[in-house]
């Protein structure tokens, strides 16, 4: 061979560093790996039988052996055959997809919960410890987490292959995803909904530690106020102490331990309240008012980031007394000077 | 007597042979003559000479986009050049080639010879679907000459109403203005089947490719003003800022999605239907043999139409829709499936005990079938709802709708365009060199959306201009087949234009097949036939045209 060595050695050494499988990094990615090996065998064995009767008709009954073609209108037999068996298998695969899916989308109740925030082209991660990244997630082994997800602009849609999970990240609205990573190591992040001018380049790293290792990474990387924390200024700043102070007389309904609850609402509907719940009652209060009160919040669109509904969100998950939000406002009246904590709020 | 031939070619004597006389190429002259006709065989070829243009211009954007991919990095063009290729490359691709494809050329020159009529049932307005188009299509390139647009071939909200400056209003009238046209070729189609078949012709005595048809005409018409309704909101969300679509607002990003798959997920089958109605005429005249379960490949083309407009939330499984509707799609969309399986193996069992030749057509066809295959197949990876999550909106999904409409739908075009040339010029192809390009395009094919299907499994997003180098090696053997795959579909434009001047003299029915097109002059006259046929026998009836001809030789003789 007239190869050169030189140019041999690039090529082998391009080929090693090819990936043709992706690792499997997830407790789901070895279901979905099954469920992919089936569906690979089903097309196998599909496109394996149409060649082959292709290939046995064409030689069988070309011109030259069977000059003259026998008519044959049809064979309910036959087709009832290709009929039921086919969706037979595809019936497999919806139930064995649904299951799947159901699994993915379903988070366990013991999970940890991390924000992401999507923006034209970067990803925000946010921990509940108040540690911040951009374009990069450290999670945990043996540890299910739950990522809320929303995004600040256009859709977008967060993707670990090595996880096989992906979920879109739509403006308004929060979208969760679950996953437990098994192997340490730098895993793909991918945007793989198409968002604009540097789309491909809205990527970023995964990175997998050991309990241990991660613990360590939390500890350096605090910003030292948790989300709660931040949360709780921000409900100082924008006022909302005033209102939900949890006095039996206040004009707004309290908050502690509302979280998790059923509310019913002045139009006569019960409402979970979850994240979105939460989220939606601040930017549209018109909408979510709870029976009893009247309808005078107004709305905070467009007055807060979804980095501040996030934190205030956090906040009152954690909500159980009113001890300090009644002590922040006693503290506020009595100097009566604007909390200093605004400024800590991150945009 | 020697062995019988290997081919069912049957052409007059070269020596003595003339095109006819009088025919509906040479029944008028001048430009005018044709830009003012009625003639849906005229309206055909005028069709037929504008999806080619496009075709290619869509076909240039796609070698751009696989040269950009040879290297990880983003570096022949810029980011933003790059996504108004892709989406430049869709929007032509899908709106101005694929939908319009078979259904306004054969489909336009076929369908009134086959079921014995003169023309169709509205020639005006079938001639104004093709100034509908061209307007389109002269839209779409001015929007293109003035900076392209970026939004992708899908629009999405918020970004195509929010975020992006680039011709996003043109294009959407140009897709607006499209879609009227193919609403026009469908209605045309309908009335057509419905009133002038001619005496004899009963429903299940019309060719398969009628059926089909007739199936892809009640898309167009019920799914095609679905696009138009959702094309308008974007353009007065963009305009007036009205916020359907707008969360700010109180409207509902996702309610684009709804409307916009409700369209385009039958588009697919507006896409597919006519490539398997030319499938059908090919497989059964190259075998000589009826085409095996007529009522079921009929029926199955109908429930295809029926199940396509209730399986659009697949497009959305992982965008935050209830799961328990995700689970009605994904049953709905296995039960779609089945029909497309019925066809595939009705066409493979129509083979058996024929006597099959291996034509170009028939090549082609085989290609449809063995690629279609695997389409089809790689279609259920995406229904099934937890796998779906690992593929969608990658390269997997991308490979996969290709196999449908470029290894399926565009081997059916060529297939159809070259067996019925024949018909519509009078003179035939060049074989061997139009077998070599059947052979390039499969081949090139396979190399170029193979590669894809592994780089989707790995998770390598869609519409990426750059990518991580641990991707290079399949993509650089999907560039490599895509430069196969251009010289496939360029060989048949430069020998099916030599063959107009020099292909051999064609007759009648050189293919000995059963349509009433067959039955009459190539190139027909302007009225099709002389005296309206009477239809007084089935579909695929090579025993009756076996006892027409000796009929006719003995007479003649």
């Amino acid at each position: 061979m007239g190869i050169s060595p030189v140019l041999w050695q690039f090529l082998v050494k391009w080929l090693n560093a090819s990936a043709l499988f992706p690792s499997e990094a997830s407790t789901i990615a070895p279901y979905m790996d099954a469920l992919y090996f089936f569906l690979l065998a089903i097309t196998f064995v599909g496109v394996l039988l149409v060649a082959i009767l292709l290939v046995v008709f064409s030689v069988r009954y070309r011109k030259a052996v069977h000059p003259v073609a026998t008519q044959i209108e049809g064979s309910t037999l036959l087709e009832a055959t290709w009929t039921i068996i086919p969706l037979g298998l595809f019936l497999i695969c919806f139930v064995w997809g649904a299951l799947l899916y159901f699994r993915i989308y379903n988070p366990p109740v013991n999970s940890m919960n991390i924000y992401i925030v999507g923006k034209q082209w970067m990803w925000k991660a946010e921990h509940p410890g108040g540690q911040h990244e951009i374009n990069a997630l450290h999670v945990p082994t043996g540890q299910p987490i739950q990522l809320t997800m929303i995004s600040q602009d256009v859709f977008h849609s967060f993707s670990i292959p090595a996880f096989r999970i992906k979920r879109e990240v739509i403006p308004g609205r929060y979208s969760t995803v679950w996953f437990q990573a098994t192997t340490p190591g730098e895993y793909h992040l991918f945007c793989t909904q198409y968002c604009g001018t540097n789309h491909s380049a809205m990527i970023g790293t995964i990175t997998v530690l050991t309990p241990e290792d991660y613990k360590k990474w939390t500890e350096q990387s605090t910003s030292g106020m948790s989300l709660a924390q931040n949360g709780e200024r921000l409900f100082a700043s924008m006022g909302c102490n005033a209102c939900h102070s949890g006095n039996a007389a206040a004009r707004g309904p309290s908050l502690a331990g509302v979280y998790g609850s059923k509310l019913l609402l002045t139009n006569g509907s019960q409402v979970l309240v979850n994240d979105a719940y939460l989220r939606d009652a601040i930017l549209n209060p018109s909408q979510h008012v709870t029976s009893g009160y009247t309808p005078i919040m107004p709305t905070y669109q467009g007055q807060i980031s979804e980095d501040g509904l996030i934190d205030l969100v956090e906040y009152l998950k954690n909500l159980s007394s009113n001890d300090r939000v009644q002590q922040t406002l006693t503290t506020s009246q009595s100097d009566q000077a604007a909390p200093s904590a605004s400024g800590v709020v991150k945009p | 007597m020697s062995a019988p031939s290997p081919t069912i070619l049957k052409l007059p004597d070269q020596s003595t042979a003339t095109l006819p006389k009088k025919n509906f190429i040479n029944a008028e002259h001048g430009l005018l003559s044709w830009l003012l006709t009625g003639d849906h065989k005229r309206i055909a070829i005028l069709y037929l000479i504008s999806i080619t243009f496009f075709f290619f211009i869509g076909g240039a954007f796609a070698g751009l986009i696989r040269l950009e991919l040879l290297t990880p990095q983003g570096d022949l063009v810029s980011s933003d050049t790059y996504n108004k290729l892709f989406t430049m490359h869709g929007i032509i691709m899908v709106f101005l080639f694929l939908v319009p494809s078979v259904p306004a050329t054969l489909g336009n020159f076929l369908i009134p010879m086959m079921i014995g009529a003169r023309d169709l049932a509205f020639p005006k307005i079938n001639l104004l679907s093709w100034y509908l188009y061209i307007a389109a299509g002269t839209l779409m390139l001015t929007a293109m000459a003035l900076g392209g647009v970026d939004t992708g071939w899908t629009f999405t909200t918020p970004l195509s109403t929010h975020y992006l400056n680039t011709h996003v209003l043109t294009t959407a009238v140009a897709v607006f203005i499209a879609g009227f046209s193919s609403i026009f070729t469908g209605l045309n189609f309908i009335v057509t089947i419905h009133r002038m078949r001619c005496p004899g012709m009963t429903w299940f005595r019309m060719p398969l490719f009628v059926w089909a048809h007739y199936a892809a005409s009640i898309l167009m018409v019920l799914g095609t003003p679905v696009l138009a309704i959702t094309l308008v909101l974007v353009a007065l969300e963009r305009v007036f800022g009205i916020g359907v679509f707008d969360p700010s607002k109180g409207g509902d990003p996702l309610l684009f999605q709804h409307l916009f798959w409700f369209y385009s997920h039958p588009a697919v089958y507006i896409m597919i239907l006519p490539g398997m109605a030319v499938i059908s005429e090919v497989v059964s005249t190259f075998s000589r043999k009826r085409v095996f379960g007529y009522t079921a490949v009929a029926f199955s083309s109908v429930a295809i139409a029926l199940f396509g407009f209730f399986v659009w939330e697949h497009h959305m499984f992982i965008m935050g829709v209830s799961n328990y509707s995700a689970l009605v799609f994904s049953l709905l969309t296995m039960l779609v499936a089945v029909p497309s399986a019925i066809k595939i193996f009705n066409w493979c069992f129509t083979l058996q005990q024929g006597s099959i030749t291996f034509e170009t057509p028939m090549l082609y066809a085989f290609g449809f079938m063995g690629l279609f295959t695997i389409g089809g197949l790689t279609g259920v990876f995406l229904g099934s709802l937890g796998m779906d999550i690992q593929l969608t909106e990658t390269y997997f999904i991308v490979a996969h709708f290709h196999f449908v409409m470029v290894g399926g739908m565009l081997m059916a075009f060529l297939s159809g365009i070259h067996f019925w040339w024949p018909k519509m010029t009078g003179r035939m192809y060049p074989e061997s060199l139009s077998k070599l390009a059947a052979v390039v395009t499969f081949i090139g094919f396979n190399l170029t959306f193979m590669p894809q299907f592994i780089l989707g499994y790995l998770g390598m997003p869609r519409r990426y201009h750059a990518y991580p180098q641990e991707f290079q090696v399949l993509n650089v053997l999907s560039t490599a087949g895509a430069t196969v795959l251009g010289v496939g579909y360029l060989l048949p434009v430069l020998y099916l234009a030599w063959s107009l001047k020099y292909g051999a003299i064609a007759g009648d029915n050189p293919w000995q097949a059963t349509g009433l097109e067959w039955q009459t002059q190539s190139p027909p006259l302007t009225e099709n036939f002389t005296e309206i046929p009477i239809m007084d026998h089935e579909a695929y009836d090579y025993e009756w045209l076996e006892h027409k001809t000796q009929h006719e030789v003995t007479h003649v003789g």
